[in-house]
């Protein structure tokens, strides 16, 4: 098991390294660079001399190698540097955002898993009944469903609902509390874009469960199990869910890792001043050392998530460990 | 005495049989009767389709024609979808945008479907320093999540149609490459492509005639899953301005700006385009599920 786990760390290496270049050199790709979107946001014209003092200033005239080797040796010890557009280090600019993001993407994990497995069991055990329609269709549409649309369209019905109930429209605030704070304030913010991106989650657990827990259905031993006589309560839920809860584990870290891409587009929806719209503003002002840090943050996320999974699945799976 | 329930195994094998006997017009009505979801799909894709392609003679206006004495007006049989914030016919924008989700999301399934046909294919059968090489450079790719990928490469190039087709194309195909890569392994230890290759044939042959077809069913599937989440992707770009740009008209862009303005006083600008993409990509998901039922017959109970 060791052995696995080491192997296996030892890939995350490679791959943070060369998601590392990709984002670097992709960023310079671009045409432009943030001296320009500094110096030209007035609309006013500058000389060369301004242009390379600002270069000089944040270190974009060294050699572009040694700026690699800087960003590498700085992430491997979780230095991202200073922020070129604030000047403040990028490890504050995250951590000052980076909370409501991750309360967003909990509470979706929260919500898709209540929901999915539950129905996702009930579809398999009544398969090709109307329950078993109904789910699948619901399941069809949230991966359908454009997630800024469905926020889009919660947050009118929020207006017109409390029109028709206390008499003036009322939105969801976007000031971001801690929940210890204030809980209330703290839900009314977090909680639509949470539904509106777990709907996707669900439906994608939904589906899941449902697949897995038929295949598993068929399996001898839940007919032995039957044979023996047990009650179908510990059938279901000792010999069955255990079994098909594999794979459902499996989709639900993937989508994990999913759901903060998916976070960049919802909190413009909402505007909410989380991580991914830092990421779209960073982006906007060719912040490198900002950008870098953020796409870092998430492919790590994005990785460690799938890490998990495999030492998880390896643990459950012995014919993986020795594959 | 009553009689013992029939074996689903067996019937469905007999359904097989009997289904290479049957008419094209009685396979269809079986297609219709299996799998009414998969039906319904058909017909939405069809539907699609048809607007995307015949835009210029059903579409009562031309997309970018302004009414300026007709601005936010609510659905009328003047406009029966309304008008937007500069007096467009909603209808006719939303059938002319049926063409970019179309162009899009057909493209890049297709490009980033080859793309990773080719990689997943040869990793799998050199195997070796190759397939490792080109499973790190995937890797790699992956670790992005898709529309961040797909941002990053729209920053470079620029926006409009073929980029973001470009953008949405590169994070494909590694997705695709890794699921035929999986297949094509398992097909690689079947005894038919050892005597494939006992009789002296060529890397190519081999691959095209003996490894290639047998994946084809498994990769069909996932492009009919790229097709909806590539009209998904770039919706999403559009709608934060990194995609599509006007006056092209598009699904996503719609949704940009005078939808969120405009949604107390007019909420059917936020309403019909978002019914437009999400239709689309539910006829097209479960158009591929009733695929997979009918190309797996395995899966079929599942």
């Amino acid at each position: 098991m060791y052995r696995y786990i080491v192997k296996r760390l030892l890939l995350v290496v490679p791959t943070l390294i060369g998601a590392a270049a990709l984002v670097f050199f992709m960023m310079r790709l671009i045409p432009g660079d943030i001296c320009m979107v500094r110096l030209g946001s007035g609309g006013t014209s500058f000389t060369e001399q301004a242009l390379a003092d600002c270069h000089r200033e944040i270190g974009l005239d060294r050699p572009i190698s040694v700026q690699f080797a800087d960003f590498v040796w700085g992430f491997s010890h979780l230095d991202l540097g200073t922020s070129m557009w604030s000047g403040k280090p990028v490890i504050d600019e995250i951590a000052a955002r980076f909370p409501i993001s991750l309360e967003i993407a909990v509470l979706a994990t929260v919500v898709a898993v209540i929901i999915a497995i539950p129905l996702g069991t009930i579809s398999a055990l009544r398969q090709n009944s109307w329950a078993d329609l109904f789910v699948r269709t619901f399941a069809i549409a949230g991966i359908a469903t454009p997630s800024f649309w469905l926020g889009i369209i919660s947050l009118l019905a929020v207006l017109e609902l409390t029109q028709i109930l206390i008499g003036r429209p009322w939105m969801p605030s976007i000031n971001y509390v801690p929940l210890w704070r204030d809980p209330i304030q703290n839900l009314s913010v977090v909680i639509l874009p949470a539904v509106t991106v777990g709907y996707r989650y669900s439906a994608v657990v939904m589906r899941m469960t449902r697949s897995a827990m038929l295949e598993v259905l068929h399996e001898d031993y839940i007919r032995t199990a039957r044979a023996k006589g047990l009650i179908h309560r510990v059938i279901i839920n000792r010999h069955a869910l255990k079994n098909a809860m594999l794979p459902v584990v499996t989709v639900i870290g993937i989508e994990f890792a999913f759901l903060i891409g998916g976070l960049v587009i919802t909190e413009q929806v909402f505007n909410l001043n989380g991580v991914g719209r830092l990421l779209v503003q960073s982006v906007q002002n060719q912040d490198y050392t900002l950008t870098q840090g953020l796409v870092m943050l998430i492919v790590t996320i994005f990785v460690l998530t799938n890490l998990v999974i495999d030492v998880f699945y390896a643990w459950l799976d012995p014919r993986i460990r020795f594959a | 005495m009553t009689m013992a329930a029939p074996d689903p195994v067996l019937t469905s094998a007999f359904d097989e049989v009997a289904a290479l006997r049957r008419s094209p017009l009685e396979r269809v009505l079986g297609f219709v009767r299996h799998e009414a979801l998969g039906t319904i799909g058909v017909l939405i894709v069809a539907i699609v389709a048809i607007a995307g392609i015949g835009a210029d003679w059903i579409a009562p206006y031309p997309p970018t024609a302004n009414d300026f004495a007709a601005m936010t007006e609510a659905p009328s049989w003047a406009h029966l979808l309304g008008t937007d914030q500069f007096g467009r016919d909603q209808l006719s924008r939303i059938i002319f945008g049926a063409r970019t989700a179309l162009i899009v999301g057909l493209s890049t399934a297709a490009l980033g479907g080859c793309g990773g046909l080719v990689l997943g294919v040869a990793s799998a059968y050199f195997g070796g320093r190759l397939d490792l090489i080109v499973q790190r450079v995937l890797d790699v790719v992956m670790a992005f999540p898709l529309i961040i990928m797909a941002m990053a490469v729209v920053a470079v190039f620029g926006t409009g149609v073929q980029n973001v087709i470009i953008a949405i194309t590169i994070p494909l195909i590694p997705r695709c490459a890794r699921v035929v890569r999986s297949n094509a392994l398992a097909i690689r230890e079947v005894p038919y492509v050892d005597a494939a290759r006992a009789c002296g044939f060529g890397h190519l042959r081999i691959i095209l005639r003996h490894m290639v077809p047998n994946v084809v069913a498994p990769f069909l599937i996932m492009l009919t899953a790229f097709v909806g989440q590539a009209i998904l992707t770039e919706a999403g770009l559009s709608y934060l301005g990194l995609g599509v740009q006007e006056p092209v008209p598009a699904w996503g862009l719609m949704l940009q700006g005078g939808a969120e303005e405009y949604a107390t006083t007019a909420p059917w600008i936020a309403v019909f385009p978002g019914l437009a993409i999400m239709l689309t990509v539910f006829g097209v998901n479960i158009f591929g599920d009733a695929l997979r039922d009918v190309l797996d017959p395995r899966l079929r109970d599942r």
